[in-house]
């Protein structure tokens, strides 16, 4: 029975203190790739909450159209073209527009996201929306999300508690007169919904006939992509038609190229990557060199080169992945914590959890690489 | 029929350093060590001991000369040949050189685990009975920084010896340690080595212990000067110093 001395292990452990800083190190770097990961994935998410939650296989939108924020409306025509269609159920009509929101407790104003469109067709799969259809036919009435920013006042406690609220939006009087969930995204920090009626009456120089968003809903088996094709080809270019997750990607794409948001979040995933390898390397390099005249010892009883590496290899990845373990335990419970504070999508996926931890075992393999070269320095003939 | 050699030097010359600063340390080295036989180099400091140590050990490449250790040429011998020349020797240095962060068991196993399962035994197994024979049965366990000065000369004595090496080479084994201390660590090493049956080539200074040798060599600036019997010697060493 030979069960080999398992010296990365004993090496590493002997030296509690430093083993516990080399592993707190590395979970911080662990926690910083994944805050940094997270926030980014969020930010876009949170940019396309309002397309996830639209209802239609195929959207239309001005081909002028960048982003939620800097949509141009096109004619309503457009759409009912697209009903002639076989396979193509309904259509709804969706307006977007900014809107001039009057903290009802502190007079201040603060811009809003305003959708207006048919509320109950089911154009939109929020159901406490569609349970008030009716209400929001009524002049003045509209539905307040719950998780805007505070800055628009306590809108949600006081409505929960059965406090009627009327403010001005846009300098008209509005009442809320529901509550959804949406969150806040990029454009704006709230969103609100109305009808299509009271949305023009909000917005006195937008029209009917201008929508910003044609959702085309198909029949049941219908052929998304032919169908696709087929609007393509009748509707001049200035339109675009889109499937749904090709409007929600488009909405991503929109920050990921033409802000800098991915570029600060890719920065900031690879600080941590060098926070963590210069940390690794500290560990390790010290490590190998308070450890080199036995090591030298070793090659002069006949241990090769390649062991010595490799001890150095193996406590690279005992570091990489038991700093690991408590970094994404953390990152989770921050991930939780913020969710909480921000209203922003944050969840652990998976696939980031194993890319986090690839480049956490690729940080310590560098970092140990490196340290290795200090291996060199051991010379058998020296220790006699 | 007469044994070959363990250990056959012939007209070794080796040089430091290059060009203008090319020094030589080792000229005309004539040596043989026969099996069964502990061998004493002494010198003063700078002579050369160490060197013609370090190249009996495999661990420096032969330059001028003839050096065959265990019917190996060393002379223009590959790594994985002076690799494979090392893990057939025992070693035992002046810092005794145990892996810290291992327990004395653990730094015997290290050499137990190099070598091929000879026996049944396990190598945790043969590593306690190489312990328990320096007299450490009951420190098994303790790191090194736990144990005295001789005791971890125990152990490494332990750990040259495990593999029942044929030669052991040693450097200063008893300098840094007391009286009482030194003439422990070279019993055991007398009494082990006569019960395996190995070769010893020891390199000391240490006067007190000279007696354990079977035959002393003497160097001087690089050279061999005639040895004697240990008697004799004690009484060189006594002069010189």
């Amino acid at each position: 029975m030979r069960s080999p001395i398992p010296l990365a292990w004993l090496q590493l452990s002997r030296e509690r203190i430093r083993f516990t800083i080399a592993l707190a190190g590395i979970a911080f770097a662990v926690i910083l790739m994944f805050m940094q990961l997270g926030f980014q994935s969020a930010l876009y998410d949170s940019a396309a909450r309002f397309h996830q939650s639209l209802q239609g296989e195929l959207m239309l939108i001005s081909s002028r159209s960048k982003s939620l924020g800097y949509m141009m409306p096109f004619s309503r025509r457009r759409l009912y073209q697209v009903l002639g269609i076989s396979g193509v159920r309904s259509v709804s009509p969706v307006y977007v527009g900014f809107g001039d929101w009057k903290n009802p407790e502190r007079g201040t104003y603060r811009t809003i996201y305003v959708y207006g469109f048919d509320v109950g067709d089911q154009a939109i799969n929020l159901p406490e929306v569609n349970q008030a259809a009716d209400l929001v036919k009524l002049e003045q009435n509209i539905l307040f999300d719950r998780a805007s920013r505070a800055e628009y006042g306590a809108i949600a406690t006081n409505f929960s508690q059965g406090k009627p609220i009327a403010t001005e939006l846009n300098g008209k009087t509005v009442k809320v007169v529901g509550l959804f969930t949406l969150g806040p995204s990029f454009g704006a920090d709230g969103n609100i919904i109305t009808s299509t009626a009271n949305f023009l009456r909000l917005f006195p120089n937008r029209q009917l006939s201008e929508v910003t968003i044609g959702l085309i809903q198909l029949k049941a088996n219908a052929d998304i992509a032919a169908i696709q094709a087929q609007i393509a080809a009748i509707l001049p270019n200035d339109i675009k038609v889109l499937t749904h997750q090709e409007f929600i990607d488009f909405e991503k794409q929109y920050w990921q190229t033409s802000t800098a948001i991915g570029f600060i979040f890719t920065l900031g995933v690879g600080m941590g990557f060098i926070v963590g390898t210069v940390i690794v390397y500290q560990i390790l390099y010290t490590d190998v060199s308070s450890h080199l005249a036995e090591s030298a010892t070793l090659q002069a009883r006949g241990y090769r080169n390649w062991y010595l590496l490799n001890v150095v290899f193996q406590e690279a990845i005992i570091l990489a992945v038991l700093g690991y373990i408590p970094g994404l335990l953390l990152s989770v419970c921050l991930y939780e914590l913020t969710q909480k504070a921000t209203f922003l999508p944050l969840a652990m996926a998976f696939d980031r959890a194993l890319l986090v931890l690839l480049l956490s075992l690729l940080m310590c393999t560098v970092s140990g690489a490196i340290a290795m070269r200090r291996l060199r320095q051991a010379d058998p003939a020296e220790i006699f | 029929m007469p044994s070959l050699p363990l250990v056959s030097i012939r007209n070794l010359n080796h040089y430091f350093g290059r060009g203008a600063l090319r020094r030589q340390v080792l000229s005309d080295i004539n040596l043989a060590i026969q099996a069964g036989e502990i061998v004493i180099l002494s010198g003063p400091s700078g002579s050369g001991k160490t060197t013609l140590l370090t190249l009996i050990g495999g661990l420096r490449s032969p330059q001028e000369g003839s050096l065959a250790v265990l019917g190996q040429e060393l002379r223009g011998a590959t790594e994985a040949q002076l690799v494979d020349i090392r893990r057939q020797i025992g070693y035992i240095f002046q810092a005794h050189n145990l892996l810290h962060s291992l327990t004395a068991l653990q730094n015997v196993q290290m050499s137990v685990q190099l070598h091929g399962a000879l026996v049944e035994e396990s190598d945790r197994d043969r590593a306690a009975a190489a312990l328990k024979a320096v007299g450490l049965a009951n420190r098994l366990h303790a790191y090194p920084a736990q144990l005295s000065g001789g005791q971890k000369q125990r152990v490494a004595i332990a750990r040259a010896l495990v593999c029942h090496p044929r030669l052991v080479l040693a450097d200063e084994p008893t300098a840094a340690l007391d009286r009482k201390s030194g003439r422990d660590v070279v019993n055991i090493m007398q009494q082990l080595v006569k019960e395996q049956g190995c070769s010893v080539l020891m390199v000391t200074h240490d006067h007190r212990v000279l007696d354990i040798a079977d035959r002393i060599v003497y160097m001087e600036d690089g050279q061999l000067v005639k040895g004697g019997s240990p008697a004799n010697h004690a009484h060189a060493a006594a002069e010189w110093r």
